[in-house]
């Protein structure tokens, strides 16, 4: 079911015995803080649930390059561009100058173009908002967070917000793509081409295009604004969102915001030498060691990782035991009001995963 | 002497009048001058020459001295449109505006006329009051913060070109001078209405550079301020804040079109644009407009549209030129509509015998007369009725508005 | 002379700062903390943007002690009243406390105000550590000229009529500098400083504003026969200076037969260019010569800032609560507010309100020979006021 994006993503590279092997190794990088311990949490539920894959754990603690920055070591990028995927615990910037952002070292090594967050009211976890299922799909490389600035006459900077025409289409035949293999009806175009005529003009004629090519899904474009306004009242009215990167990253935070914050979701990097699947909340040094943090967005993400590897079945098994897990209320972690460990957690996962 | 002291009470409405300024001398009763004053108005696209019509019908109704100066302008329909700088001298000799939402269209060359009209009169600074109106329901409670957003240059500034097939660059500018310019107007405004904390929104960890600029002007002018705490919030990080736990914001400042995704997650938060009023600021002028900018195209002619945010618009305009003794009729009637729309409604009932008024203004869109949703029909009415009381059943004027109430 | 003045005077000065440490805050103008000086030097300079935001400027309000509240309150009635598009920022000052806290607040406020209204401000603690706060503000916000302008009331009784004189009066340092200290015990000096680049920018100011308002004739007030050095510099500087102006006539007097010569003879008088005790002692004269403390506003200018207050800076304390001061002189400071916003409109209607109160209608409180109170002057120009009041906002 999956191949169709699979084959997508992997057109050039993909040796076609490897969707059929019967196991398939994952680059796995815990992560600093809680990281590990929510790492170990989904290695133990799938291999309860048992999942053919292997993982193969990696150290990304920065290492001085040759141009003497830090930077990830050269040994996990191997090991990602080996097996083309990789599940990433959240990670700490080191702040101060000569070192590159871990995430965005990622990012341009393996061009992850799309970031994918499926944001779903998750049931036994009470917020504001009762039906959100929205994905927001965000354009990754270019747009407003180009980097290109400078300051043109004391007092007046000015930012460059780059739009091209591959990276637009990209990003949206992505988001049809994955709207048909996730049984998603509907891609809502994101965008400001009122006023942004050309940029944002460009981004939503790709989406048109590629509108073209699908026309099993409904495509509609609205303002951002509209976005805006509707999301916090009627989220429901919204599907798949497809976006340039300043509005994806805003917009994302805010679907999480719906559902109650990052710790519970899912999120994945979509690129052309790989995928990377992540969850997007802080490291939490405070109770890190004390098996106490909450491993469902890393778990969720997991099973995104799950589905983009044609594993829908392991997938589904999993998610139906974690989200049962929440919605029962018995064992949650301090996160989600209980009083749970983050093993105690884990293990009601896994004794749901054995019972079915 | 002869002062009158009227008793504030801590309804909403009210309280929106206390943030358009003067709040401590409320106890004086002002002068009602005479002769006319001057407002521009510009309906905008959509739904806004009905809303209009609305407005225009509940300031009458309060009696208050205005004259209105309509200015058809429109981007979409240009052949109808008036010519800007018309409608430009017109707003600077009036001083104050109601302004529609105008359609910016995506295919064509330079600036919308929302941007020539903004950049002309140097409105620089746009002011949008979220308040939670009691009666309304939303998820969020109680919310009552202030949104303020510079939108003279930023991302908005039009200036795009193709560097090669294909690839588009997009200008975002940001300057020392406005920046500083709309930190200063927000903790001014902050300072004059006794409120306690500026929130800066911004995304500097990535725009080092420009969004650096405004954050540290916002940081500079903080300092002249010691009284009002200052934040700083990254811009992802408040939308999702906003969606969360919105009671921690006060004062917000932030660039153009962060200020329009904050302002419409926000107004939404509330209970949607139609409620929500917004003001644009130059130094001389202001233009009141609904605080979330949007058409609303698809309810025109249909009656279903919501005309409050239109006519708290116009009881801010007449608190703002000193017809306060009108614009507290308004405010109160908005208030009374509003908040107490089941009472209303029911004193109506008994009057006309319309068994047709028989829900809540905001709740799943009471019919009129078994007919589709009438919402901006019933709040026209109402507020006229709260301005005039029940003892004033038919003086002049209440028949077309009646006959349009109760047609059979 | 000239060189030779110079060169001491600076001796005296430098001697001044490297002796006495805390004689140095005292110059700067301040007994704020030295940390808050700190903070402003770098700021002194800059210009903020006005707060005139929809047309409504933003006026820092200082009540001050005595009477000034009650002063401050009517004149928030009538902009009120008269739908005058300004925004009171309202400062209160505790007379009793050491602290400067709400002194420096008060001066935060003007900074990002630009503007402020103000009555006397108190300032009840004896102790050498704190300063007149009025004088604190003044140098704080370098308020270098305070413009006085001195002419009669037809409906007042006085011995002069047609007395109209601009009294112009540096403002921030000269006897007031308040550089006072004991040398020995019983021995106390207090030094009087005049500089050559504050005196210039003064009589700049002085001929100037003659110009601009079509005045004929500057007179500089001096002592220079007795302080040859310091009033010496000072007239020195001003001949100097209105030879950039020829068409402005100048002369000088020496503040004694100043005195005489004002009670004899005022009209002779067009500008006074003073210091800031001569200052003091001209305008207080011609208030006598006029009629009353309680008619007459001045105005504190700098650079950046402006500050207007009752022309006689008094607190009238005895007579606070009691519904008898005059408020004539605060609206007076209130009308030069409007036109120093440019709020014409306003000003002039506030301004003949004011005018028929006082020489048409005879509302006089007892200060000067009536017996209303003052709600009754407020209410008689609240009367004239209605009858001009437009709706909008009319610049």
């Amino acid at each position: 079911m999956a191949s169709g994006v699979f084959n997508f993503l992997m057109k050039s590279c993909r040796p076609s015995n490897v969707r059929y092997a019967s196991s398939r190794t994952v680059t796995l990088i815990p992560g600093d803080g809680i990281g590990p311990e929510i790492s170990a949490a989904v290695q133990k539920i799938f291999a309860s649930a048992q999942v053919p894959i292997e993982w193969e754990s990696v150290d990304v603690t920065p290492v001085r390059g040759p141009d003497g920055k830090f930077g990830i070591p050269q040994s996990a990028i191997d090991s990602v561009n080996t097996h083309k995927i990789g599940l990433k615990g959240p990670l700490m910037t080191p702040i101060g100058k000569g070192h590159r952002s871990l995430n965005l070292a990622l990012r341009k090594e393996f061009n992850l173009y799309a970031n994918v967050r499926p944001c779903r009211s998750i049931e036994g976890y009470e917020t504001l908002y009762k039906d959100v299922d929205v994905v927001t799909i965000r354009e990754n490389t270019e747009g407003e967070y180009s980097g290109i600035e400078h300051e043109i006459v004391p007092g007046v900077v000015q930012s460059i917000k780059l739009i091209t025409e591959p990276a637009s289409q990209r990003v949206a035949d992505y988001a049809f793509e994955y709207a048909k293999l996730n049984g998603r009806k509907k891609v809502t175009a994101v965008h400001k081409a009122n006023i942004m005529r050309m940029s944002d003009g460009l981004f939503l004629r790709c989406c048109r295009e590629a509108a073209k090519k699908h026309p099993e899904i409904k495509f509609e474009e609205k303002y951002l604004d509209t976005v805006c306004l509707t999301m916090v009242q009627e989220p429901s009215k919204y599907d798949v969102l497809v976006m340039p990167n300043l509005y994806g990253d805003i917009l994302s935070d805010l679907c999480a915001g719906l559902i109650g914050g990052l710790g519970l979701t899912p999120s994945g990097n979509i690129g052309l030498g790989g995928a990377i699947f992540e969850s997007v909340h802080g490291t939490a040094p405070d109770i890190a060691g004390k098996d106490l943090a909450n491993p469902t967005a890393l778990l969720l993400s997991a099973v995104m990782m799950l589905r983009h590897m044609d594993l829908g079945q392991h997938a589904l098994k999993i998610e139906q035991a974690c989200l049962a897990t929440i919605r029962d209320g018995k064992v949650l972690t301090g996160d989600l009001g209980g009083k749970a460990k983050c093993s105690e957690f884990t293990n009601a996962i896994i004794k749901r995963i054995e019972s079915s | 002497m002869s002062m009158l002291f009227l008793h504030l009470s801590n309804n909403s409405m009210l309280g929106l009048m206390k943030e358009t300024g003067h709040s401590i001398l409320q106890q004086v009763t002002p002068t009602i001058p005479e002769g006319k004053i001057g407002c521009t108005i510009i309906p905008g696209d959509g739904i806004g020459p009905e809303m209009m019509q609305c407005m225009q019908e509940v300031v009458e109704a309060t009696g208050a001295p205005v004259d209105f100066e309509t200015f058809f302008l429109s981007d979409i329909q240009y052949r109808l449109s008036a010519k800007i700088d018309d409608v430009v001298a017109s707003v600077k000799k009036n001083a104050v505006c109601i302004k529609g939402i105008l359609s910016s269209p995506v295919s064509g060359e330079g600036g919308s006329l929302n941007y020539q009209f903004r950049q002309k009169l140097d409105l620089f600074a746009n002011v949008v009051h979220i308040i939670s109106i009691p009666g309304v329901p939303t998820r969020h409670k109680e919310l009552d913060f202030i949104i303020i957003r510079e939108q003279t240059e930023g991302e908005f500034s039009s200036m795009e070109h193709e560097t090669v097939p294909g690839v588009v660059e997009c200008y975002k500018i940001v300057t020392e001078e406005k920046s500083r310019r709309i930190a200063k107007f927000a903790f001014d405004y902050a300072t004059g209405r006794g409120r306690k904390k500026v929130t800066a929104v911004h995304k500097a960890n990535i725009m080092k550079l420009g969004d650096g600029l405004f954050l540290n002007c916002c940081k500079e002018m903080a300092s002249l301020y010691p009284k009002i705490k200052f934040e700083n919030m990254i811009i992802d990080n408040c939308t999702m804040q906003l969606a969360s736990n919105p009671h921690q914001f006060d004062v917000m400042v932030m660039g153009n079109l962060y200020g329009s995704i904050v302002d419409n997650v926000s107004s939404g938060l509330v209970g949607g644009a139609g409620i929500v009023a917004g003001a644009s600021y130059s130094a001389n002028t202001v233009v009141f407009e609904p605080g979330a900018r949007h058409t609303y195209s698809e309810a025109v002619g249909k009656e279903i549209a919501n005309p409050t945010a239109h006519i708290v618009c116009a009881a801010k305009m007449l608190h703002h030129v000193n017809l306060k003794v009108h614009a507290r009729k308004l405010f109160r009637a908005i208030d009374k509509v509003i908040g107490d729309g089941k009472k209303v409604v029911s004193t109506a009932r008994t009057i006309y015998r319309n068994g047709g008024l028989s829900r809540l203004l905001f709740g799943d869109g009471g019919g009129l007369c078994g007919g589709p949703p009438a919402r901006s029909i019933l709040i026209k009415f109402h507020c006229w009725f709260a301005i005039h009381g029940a003892q004033a059943v038919f003086p002049t004027g209440l028949p077309r508005l009646c006959s349009v109430v109760c047609p059979h | 002379m000239a060189a030779v003045s110079r060169i001491q005077l600076q001796k005296c000065l430098q001697n001044i700062w490297s002796t006495n440490s805390s004689l140095k805050t005292l110059l700067c103008g301040s007994s704020v903390s030295g940390e808050y000086q700190r903070r402003w030097a770098s700021q002194a300079k800059v210009k903020y943007p006005k707060a005139k935001y929809g047309g409504r400027s933003t006026v820092t309000l200082l009540p001050g002690g005595g009477i000034g509240p009650e002063l401050t309150g009517y004149v928030k009635e009538i902009f009120l009243y008269a739908g005058v598009p300004v925004v009171f920022e309202e400062v209160k000052i505790d007379p009793s406390s050491d602290s400067n806290e709400d002194l420096e607040n008060a001066i935060t406020s003007i900074r990002r105000n630009g503007v402020g209204l103000k009555g006397n401000i108190e300032t009840r603690s004896l102790s050498t550590s704190v300063m007149s706060r009025n004088v604190a503000l003044r140098n704080e916000l370098d308020l270098f000229v305070n413009v006085f302008h001195c002419y009669s009331f037809t409906g007042i009784q006085s011995r002069h009529q047609n007395v109209d004189i601009y009294v112009i009066r540096q403002n921030t340092e000269g006897e007031y500098a308040m550089a006072e200290h004991e040398s020995v015990p019983g021995v106390v000096e207090c030094l009087k400083i005049i500089t050559r680049e504050k005196a210039e920018r003064l009589a700049h100011y002085a001929f100037n504003f003659a110009r601009k308002n079509g005045r004929k004739k500057v007179t500089t007030v001096h002592k220079a026969n007795i302080m040859k050095l310091s009033d010496g510099l000072f007239l020195e500087v001003s001949r100097e200076v209105a030879k950039h102006y020829p068409e402005i006539e100048h002369n000088d007097m020496i503040i004694d037969n100043c005195c005489m010569q004002l009670v004899s003879k005022p009209s002779q008088f067009d500008v006074m260019l003073t210091t800031n005790l001569y200052g003091t002692i001209v305008s207080n004269v011609i208030c006598g010569l006029i009629g009353g403390a309680g008619l007459l506003s001045g105005g504190n200018y700098g650079d950046h800032y402006a500050v207007f207050e009752p022309g006689t800076r008094n607190t009238g304390t005895a007579i606070a609560g009691k519904n008898v001061a005059n408020p004539i002189s605060m609206l007076n400071g209130a009308v030069d507010l409007l036109n120093h916003l440019e709020l014409d409109h306003h000003a002039r209607i506030l301004r003949d309100a004011i005018m028929k109160t006082v020489n048409e209608d005879q509302i006089h409180t007892p200060d000067v020979g009536g017996s209303a109170t003052s709600t009754d002057v407020v209410e008689n120009v609240l009367k004239h006021l209605a009858q001009n009041v437009k709706p909008g906002l009319v610049f």
